[in-house]
């Protein structure tokens, strides 16, 4: 029997996301679910009852309707310990829950027999995971929506331009942390035509800061601060430090600062401080997206824009709900995705398969058991470093040869050559070595000439060659009638003008053909 | 005309046929070349006929053989696709081969040629007998070659038990009768080891290109081409003429410069290649020491693709020897077109050995009128991925395989190949996951920004252009 997905109003303070939009039920349903949507559930993010019911889905007047008849129900936002009094016993919840931060809500969930998939605890280091990976989704959208805030509270334009009225300067934008928030901020700010500086403490994301039209500013502190999973850790007090003057010197020069640090399980570390702030230019902006752990900079509010010496400092900790149509379809397209993986039969019926290392990632309720926290992965040891020598693939043919031989295989060469040359000089006659003389001329002069054609060119190369070795007909030629002294009297006359004549009109063939194919190749090859 | 001036338009005629070579340096003067060729050919051939070595009795045959081979030669050259060039250079040079036997055969029963010395007419013998050998090599070869580039004999290479030991039977069997020849004293004795060697040598030649595989065509095709210009070489030693000797030697060295580049184009040795079947021994190519890329693939739609390459701001298009098959060129030239009209920076990036003969790849896309400032050599985009938005790689597969640089076990380690998955996202056009041709699996399909297009590559490619239009 297929089961019924159900999907409530979301009921925290402020969110305005929804867990499935109607492109996403229309999916679900063809991977054999019944659908239910809560009345008005997707109004916040512009999406109608009425498109819900287009694509497939039953709308039901009330939470507590939903709740009771859902097999499995999709939530933005961990429930409320009311939404988990509606939840019947043995259902199925995915959403975002946080284990580690609500143990109580996980106490109540198991007390219902519940399983719930936690889309939080996803395990993002596997590369099949992240299609399902909602952190990423929303995280790229809020430094999208960090940059759009910035730029709506900062007074200027962000593109440099010279203008009938004047020339105005490029906006300064830093980001600290270049995590998947922290990138997309760096990208939707260099595509507004800002001067973009970026940081982060692990080393290796400054290519991926470079790739997207942003700059890394190095610490200048020898310390390696990946802490697995794709996360930072805590530095060092010399790394600290040295991390600070950096930040000081930086909040002097930018206009905007859009701080995206978090360590996860730990309070926001404090990179901006009240001096820093103070030393800004009046009118710049702080967007800080760490509000809701406290804060990267000292003087945030979390969850307000306020204004200190001067400076806008915006601690909005609902940024991805200020973008709610597009998070929203995001979000219910990652969980597509999962549903995707429990449900591979297409048949409406969902397994929970401990086995899969992304799905026992992913529950954290088991029929009412707690397996939270899941085993540590079993990944693939990353990959051992390149062996250089098997790596340094030989460099490709330029003109004119590659590499000079070693002095081993030059003097081999030169010594069976030499060798060959002095046997045939011993032996034979002299009009062969007048042949023989010309015979290894010509092949000098054709090695010089033709590694000086164009690789482009190898085909016609080929074919005029071709075209050429067809000189063979000269053989041929002097074979059909020469002229006969004496001696030849009892020469198979006929049968050698049969094979002379026969082996020119192959020959023939070649020329004309051979010519004319080069020629109508080349007509081809045009600017 | 007189034996001098014959000589002396011998040597005009050998200056032209270097041009010739020379002007392929660069597309500008490539046209130039061929006709410098054609010149060469005409005063070569005329000179001959009006010199003193033909009588005005044969120039009715000669016309006669002329008029009939240029014209099969003309029509076929007007008629043969683009794709089937390999197929037509194969099948010349299997004409040459053929020639080079017959002109060696006529020599032999014409009793007329006078030697002073023992010694010389000896050498005259062994110059024959060579001459045959490798025209017969050549020119069934040459046919082996042009029924599996065409299609008509399976791309598998066909791999006898002992294939080696049987070889080397065929070269011993042809010194020995070569040594029978050299001691026969008339032409009656002489017949019989002549045509016994020439057996061998053909089926040596169909032996040889049947034991490779359709992958390593370029080589065989090169080699064939060198082939047929030694062939034409020693029949200008068996003929004493300084003229065929030289032109021979042009011909033989460029090809055996094609296959070498194509060797290593492939990192691969000559020898192994022309010893037949993929490395040594044929055992299973994919050994347990090479890791099974581990992943999942992302299937991708032709309008997701279109959609793609709209918001690219640079394109590199890697064609391979799928394009061919599925006479994609037009498509992806109006595809480049409608780009490029857009402001997208769309670049073409050829390796050596793709497509079944050297250049081929060039030469289809000029044949769809792709500009070739911006078709680029490997060496010269290779540095330029990472700098890419998309690379769409069309019906090729182990010249795009990262594992040749990563993984040192696998049997391609070590080749030279186009870094496609360094571009910020790569699209592989593909009939199915069906590993390439050396049996290796790609680890390029399992990367997290690669996206596949699975099916007909033209088909997909119309579907993408309605999509761009749209």
């Amino acid at each position: 029997m297929a089961l019924l997905i159900g999907v409530p109003k979301e009921t925290a303070a402020g969110e305005k996301r929804v867990a499935t939009v109607p492109d996403v039920v229309e999916k679900l349903v063809k991977l054999g679910f019944s659908v239910a949507v809560e009345s008005g559930a997707g109004d916040a993010a512009n999406f109608a009852d009425d498109t819900y019911r287009a694509a497939g889905a039953e709308v039901l007047p009330t939470a507590a309707e939903l709740w009771a008849r859902s097999d499995i129900v999709f939530k933005v936002r961990a429930p409320s310990a009311d939404e988990v009094g509606l939840m019947r016993e043995g259902g199925t919840l995915i959403s975002f829950i946080w284990p580690a931060q609500n143990p109580e809500l996980m106490q109540q969930l198991a007390a219902r027999k519940a399983t719930v998939l936690a889309i939080d605890s996803l395990p993002r280091q596997l590369s099949r995971a992240q299609k399902m990976d909602a952190l990423t989704s929303m995280a790229g959208i809020s430094g999208y929506r960090a940059v759009i805030e910035a730029a709506n509270a900062f007074g200027r334009f962000f593109n440099g331009q010279i203008t009938a009225a004047g020339k105005i300067p490029p906006a300064k934008v830093f980001i600290a942390g270049a995590g998947v928030a922290g990138l997309a901020a760096i990208g939707t700010a260099a595509n507004l035509g800002a001067i973009v500086r970026a940081n982060d403490t692990r080393a290796e994301v400054a290519d991926q800061v470079v790739s997207l039209g942003g700059e890394f500013v190095k610490v200048d502190y020898e310390e390696e601060g990946s802490g697995g999973g794709g996360y930072a850790k805590v530095m060092s007090e010399g790394f600290q430090q040295a991390q600070r003057e950096m930040y000081a010197k930086q909040a002097k020069d930018a206009d905007i600062i859009i701080t995206t640090a978090l360590i996860p399980g730990k309070p926001a570390p404090k990179l901006i401080t009240a001096e820093m702030v103070a030393s800004m230019k009046p009118g710049s902006v702080i967007v800080d997206m760490a509000g809701e752990q406290g804060g990267n900079c000292e003087l945030t509010v979390p969850g307000e824009a306020v204004v200190r010496h001067g400076v806008t400092i915006i601690g909005y900790t609902d940024l991805v709900s200020r973008l709610a149509k597009q998070s929203s379809t995001l979000y219910s397209t990652n969980l597509l995705r999962v549903t995707e993986e429990l449900c591979k039969t297409k048949d409406g019926v969902i397994d929970v398969n401990m086995e899969d290392d992304a799905i026992r990632g992913l529950t954290v309720i088991k029929d009412g058991g707690i397996t939270w926290p899941p085993p540590p992965l079993k990944l693939p040891a990353p990959p051992p470093a390149k062996p250089a020598a098997a790596v340094a693939a030989p460099k490709g043919h330029g003109h004119g040869g590659g590499e000079p031989m070693s002095a081993k295989s030059l003097v081999t060469v030169f010594g069976i050559g030499a060798l060959a040359f002095a046997l045939v000089g011993l032996y034979a006659p002299a009009s062969f070595l007048s042949h023989f003389t010309v015979f290894v001329l010509a092949c000098f002069v054709g090695y010089m000439v033709v590694w000086n054609v164009t690789p482009s060119l190898h085909t016609p190369l080929m074919s005029v060659t071709n075209a050429i070795s067809s000189i063979i007909a000269i053989g041929a030629l002097v074979q059909v009638a020469p002229p006969l002294t004496g001696d030849g009297v009892d020469r198979p006359h006929a049968l050698i003008l049969g094979l002379a004549v026969f082996a020119l009109a192959l020959t023939a063939v070649n020329m004309f053909g051979g010519f004319a194919v080069t020629r109508r190749m080349l007509a081809m090859f045009r600017k | 005309m007189t034996s001098s001036l014959a000589t002396v338009s011998y040597i005009g005629a050998t200056i032209l046929f270097i041009l010739s070579l020379g002007g392929l340096a660069n597309p500008e003067t490539a046209r130039r070349g061929n006709v410098f060729g054609i010149i060469g050919m005409a005063i070569a051939v005329l000179a001959t006929i009006l010199g003193p070595r033909v009588t005005p009795a044969g120039i009715p045959w000669i016309v006669g053989a002329l008029v009939v081979g240029g014209a099969v030669g003309l029509v076929a050259a007007k008629r043969v696709q683009m794709t089937q060039m390999p197929e037509l250079v194969a099948l010349m040079h299997s004409l040459v081969g053929l020639a080079a036997c017959l002109v060696g055969f006529a020599s032999y029963i014409d009793t007329s040629t006078v030697f002073p010395t023992a010694a010389e007419k000896s050498i005259h013998e062994m110059e024959i007998y060579i001459g045959i050998l490798i025209g017969a090599v050549t020119f069934s070869g040459s046919i082996i070659a042009f029924g599996k580039l065409s299609g008509k004999i399976g791309g598998k290479p066909l791999l006898l038990p002992a294939r080696h030991w049987l070889n080397l039977a065929g070269l011993l069997l042809v010194i020995w009768f070569g040594r029978v020849f050299l001691n026969a004293h008339g032409i009656g004795d002489g017949m019989l080891p002549l045509l016994v060697m020439t057996a061998i040598a053909l089926l040596f030649g169909v032996h040889m290109v049947m034991a490779i595989g359709g992958a390593d065509m370029p080589v065989v095709v090169s080699m064939l081409n060198s082939y047929s210009g030694w062939a034409a070489a020693a029949t200008g030693f068996m003929l004493s003429n300084d003229l065929l000797i030289v032109v021979g030697a042009l011909v033989g060295s460029s090809g055996a410069i094609l296959s070498y580049i194509m060797c290593r184009a492939m990192n691969r040795n000559f020898i192994s290649v022309i010893a037949g079947g993929f490395g040594t021994g044929g055992g299973a190519p994919v050994a347990a020491g090479g890791a099974q890329p581990a992943g999942e693939v992302a299937p991708i739609a032709a309008a997701e693709t279109a959609e793609l390459l709209r918001e690219a701001k640079s394109v590199i298009i890697v064609p391979g020897y799928g394009m061919a098959v599925a006479q994609a060129q037009h498509t992806v030239y109006e595809i480049t077109k409608h780009l490029r009209e857009k402001g997208v920076n769309v670049r073409f990036g050829i390796h050596p050995v793709a497509g079944r003969m050297p250049g081929h790849m060039n030469v289809l896309l000029a044949e769809a009128k792709v500009p070739y400032d911006i078709v680029l050599e490997m060496d010269e985009i290779n540095d330029d991925f990472p700098k890419t938005d998309v690379t769409m790689v069309i019906g090729a597969n182990d010249i795009v395989n990262p594992a040749a640089q990563d993984d040192p076990a696998s049997p391609i380690a070590g080749m030279p190949v186009l870094e496609v998955w360094k571009a910020k996202t790569s699209i592989v056009m593909k009939r199915s996951m069906a590993s390439g041709y050396a049996g290796v699996d790609n680890p390029l399909f399992y990367k997290d920004n690669n996206r596949m297009l699975f099916g007909d590559a033209k088909k997909m490619l119309d579907e993408v252009l309605v999509a761009l239009k749209s």
